[in-house]
């Protein structure tokens, strides 16, 4: 966090503080409103410009300023700018999202682009249900700007449009490629001797291995737990087969406690009867427990993809992080060991009432060229939907066993949305639970109870709209 | 100068009343319009709804979950940094007491009064900040200090049955020395011959405090009182940077809530709005119950 951010926060949180709260209002309803005389660009649609981009309409883009950075977005700015030299890009990158634009989507003046991500992103269950967000349809159907006779669509790995439609409409352009999985070391392990389990028992056995050499088998992020939800629902997936996801994702009563869930719950709660945990984890957050296992505290931590990159300034030289799916309840599971869960990941939007919605679309068709997408993977790591775009780059040893491990997993992958769909479910409901479940305060039974309780809530809650997604 | 009063009133206060009512009270009175709607935040449209947000509000757990989490930090904050900021004070105006007649502060009072006033001069995210880092389960300050002494060291901010405590006992060490720079300064007001007076008759130091100090202080530690009751209903920046209302919703305050409603994990703007209104009323009974209820018999000196 640098100092600016802690002084806009401060700020904003001073204003907020307000015993009266009610400035959290400010900019209400009345003001804004349907600016219908407001100008939007379109130019002619043509064979070279298939998406009617007016060549010198200015484009605005927001940039999440996280992990990523954004020195990725200026690179693809500068490629858009190549193709229209007239075009004016306005660039900023922010933390606050929510904070930073809600204004301005009241107002009906959002920026073209928005990288829509981080802990202060807008909840998509509102943009959408709000109609804010403008439909993709468009670019899926252009052609790929240097794959020659492929649409875009064609270029994209599978899933990747699933991630972003809400009830089968393309609405948010998942970039990054992720899978989620369980990480070690790789040193760690070849210098003691350990291979990665792949069955639950024998998981269990190298974890009372590693505890005898005197480091703590797992740590985990116990102020974000939701972290470890993810391998306890991959391991029910496994076991059980998609259906299980799909069954939390269109809320279906008791989902959560399906006999797989209860499997997974049954099998992740020995790590906590054990004492399998480092001490005090559940009261580091994601970067401190990250630490603590970069520096060899720890054995096992449960991340997605973007690890590596988060952990570049801590990580020792040859520390060689590995990602390997979680291993297999038994010889009854519905998927093989390989399954891992993949997914499109960091969210970018054209808003609804976005001047220039063609410029943003085609911003778009930039970031997802061959050249855009392998100039992200050299910049930072980390893979795109984009199919194929890693030839010929140099991967980062993590970044080459993710590759790996999803080439392995093929078909198998799998993958939820519930936290799309339902913010709220994953970030406050689940996450309690899986925080009284992994320090050890409540049983497997109760974790269950209380996410299904946290689903049931967001079922009977009318104000929140439904999805469904079919298999 | 007497016609020339209105003009003079009428430039200076004009500009600040429009400011406030622009800037501060219309922005009240939106809320109170947008809590009556299904607002949620990011178009133009937002259907009114009635009184639905307070039913919603009435029947919601988390909500009255936050409440009861304000209702204790009402309870306990302002006791806690009035009896230490008061303890405090007396020590460093009256604490020493050298010979028979002699009313002085402990030895080093001007040094200790400032250390007090640190706090003071650090911004609230900071202290969250740097709190956070003494919490630390691993290698904070308290965990190193207890495991030296080969005593066990709970997880603090982690563990719901201490985290609500370790985040009070931040509010209540960031606001300590503050009063004791107030009450400090009351007590300077206060005759010496008074103390000397009570030295003479032979009361002790806790009796001079109950019966004489605190009689003259009233005033002041109404004020504070106020002040702290607001802020024991609010608490927002501590609690949202240290825990975020975790861990399992213990650490949760009303503030944390709205705050989340809205910018958090939904957009509904228009139930933060009617929390937010829940809130405004609360904080202005506090307020004015405090008042109320401390009301005394001024004193003056002559």
């Amino acid at each position: 966090m640098n100092r600016r951010d802690i002084l806009r926060r401060s700020a904003a949180a001073g204003l907020l503080a307000t015993p009266a709260a009610g400035l959290l209002s400010g900019c209400a309803t009345s003001g804004g409103g349907d600016k219908n005389d407001a100008e939007t660009y379109q130019g002619t649609k043509s064979a070279q410009n298939p998406l009617g981009v007016k060549e010198d309409a200015p484009l605005e883009v927001v940039i999440f300023g996280g992990g990523f950075g954004e020195e990725y977005a200026k690179a693809h700015e500068a490629m858009y700018t190549e193709k229209y030299p007239k075009a004016k890009i306005k660039h900023s990158s922010t933390q606050e999202i929510s904070k930073t634009l809600q204004p301005r989507f009241v107002d009906g003046t959002p920026p073209d682009v928005v990288n829509n991500s981080g802990t202060g992103q807008i909840d998509f269950n509102g943009l959408v249900s709000q109609n804010a967000l403008a439909g993709l349809d468009d670019l899926l159907a252009a052609p790929s700007l240097d794959i020659p006779g492929k649409t875009v669509k064609d270029t994209l790995l599978p899933g990747a449009v699933e991630v972003g439609s809400y009830d089968g409409t393309f609405l948010v352009l998942n970039y990054t490629y992720t899978a989620y999985g369980i990480w070690h070391s790789a040193k760690l392990f070849a210098d003691r001797g350990w291979s990665y389990a792949k069955t639950w028992d024998e998981h269990i056995a190298l974890c009372k291995q590693i505890k005898a050499a005197g480091i703590a088998p797992w740590t985990y992020a116990g102020l974000h737990p939701r972290y470890m939800s993810w391998p306890l629902i991959s391991t029910a997936i496994k076991f059980g087969g998609p259906s299980v996801a799909l069954a939390l994702d269109n809320l279906e009563p008791n989902a959560w406690k399906s006999d797989s869930m209860r499997a997974a719950a049954d099998a992740w709660h020995q790590i906590v009867k054990d004492k399998y945990i480092l001490e005090g984890s559940p009261g580091l957050d994601h970067k401190q427990s990250q630490t603590a296992w970069c520096q060899g505290k720890a054995a096992f931590i449960s991340c997605g993809s973007w690890l590596e990159s988060e952990q570049k300034d801590v990580t020792p030289a040859g520390f060689n992080m590995a990602i390997a799916p979680t291993p297999s309840l038994g010889s009854g599971d519905k998927l093989p060991f390989e399954a891992i869960r993949g997914t499109a990941g960091e969210p970018f939007m054209v808003p609804a009432k976005a001047r220039n919605v063609a410029g943003g679309l085609e911003y778009f068709r930039t970031m997802l060229s061959k050249k855009g997408a392998q100039d992200f993977t050299k910049k930072v790591a980390s893979l795109t939907v984009v199919a194929g775009a890693t030839e010929g780059v140099e991967l980062p040893y993590g970044l080459s066993t993710v590759v790996k491990a999803l080439d392995a997993s093929g078909a198998n992958g799998f993958n939820w949305v519930y936290n799309n769909f339902y913010r709220k479910l994953e970030r406050n409901l689940v996450d309690a639970a899986c925080g009284e479940f992994f320090s050890g305060r409540i049983g497997p039974a109760e974790f269950l109870e209380q996410c299904q309780k946290g689903a049931d809530s967001i079922a009977q809650d009318s104000s929140i709209k439904k999805y469904k997604r079919a298999a | 100068m007497k016609h020339g009063k209105w003009p003079l009133i009428v430039t200076f206060l004009v500009p600040p009343v429009l400011l406030y009512v622009f800037f501060v009270v219309s922005p009240y009175l939106q809320a109170f319009q947008i809590s009556t709607t299904d607002w949620l935040g990011y178009s133009a449209d937002a259907n009114s709804v009635g009184l639905a947000n307070f039913k919603t509000l009435w029947h919601d757990d988390y909500v009255w979950n936050a409440l009861k989490n304000n209702a204790i930090l009402l309870g306990l904050v302002p006791v806690l940094t009035i009896v230490l900021g008061l303890f405090f004070a007396t020590m460093l105006a009256m604490g020493g007491r050298k010979g028979s007649a002699g009313v002085t502060g402990v030895r080093g009072g001007a040094l200790y009064r400032t250390v007090y006033f640190f706090p003071q001069v650090l911004s609230v995210v900071i202290i969250a900040l740097l709190w956070k880092e003494v919490y630390h389960p691993n290698k904070g300050l308290l965990t190193t200090a207890l495991h030296g002494l080969g005593l066990p060291a709970p997880t603090w901010l982690g563990d719901p049955a201490t985290a609500f405590w370790c985040v009070l006992a931040v509010m209540v060490w960031s606001n300590v020395g503050f009063y004791v720079v107030l009450f400090g300064a009351a007590m300077s007001a206060v005759p010496k011959e008074i103390y000397e007076a009570v030295l003479l008759d032979g009361a002790s130091r806790f009796t001079t405090l109950r019966r004489v100090t605190l009689p003259l202080l009233w005033d002041t530690v109404q004020v504070a009182w106020v002040y702290l009751a607001i802020f024991a209903l609010d608490g927002f920046i501590l609690v949202q940077l240290m825990t975020n209302g975790g861990p399992n919703f213990s650490t949760d305050v009303i503030g944390v809530r709205m705050y989340d409603t809205a910018f958090g994990s939904e957009t509904k703007f228009g139930y933060a709005s009617a929390i937010g209104v829940v809130m405004f009323f609360l904080t202005l009974s506090v307020a004015v119950l405090s008042l109320r209820v401390g009301r005394r018999e001024r004193i003056e000196y002559s």
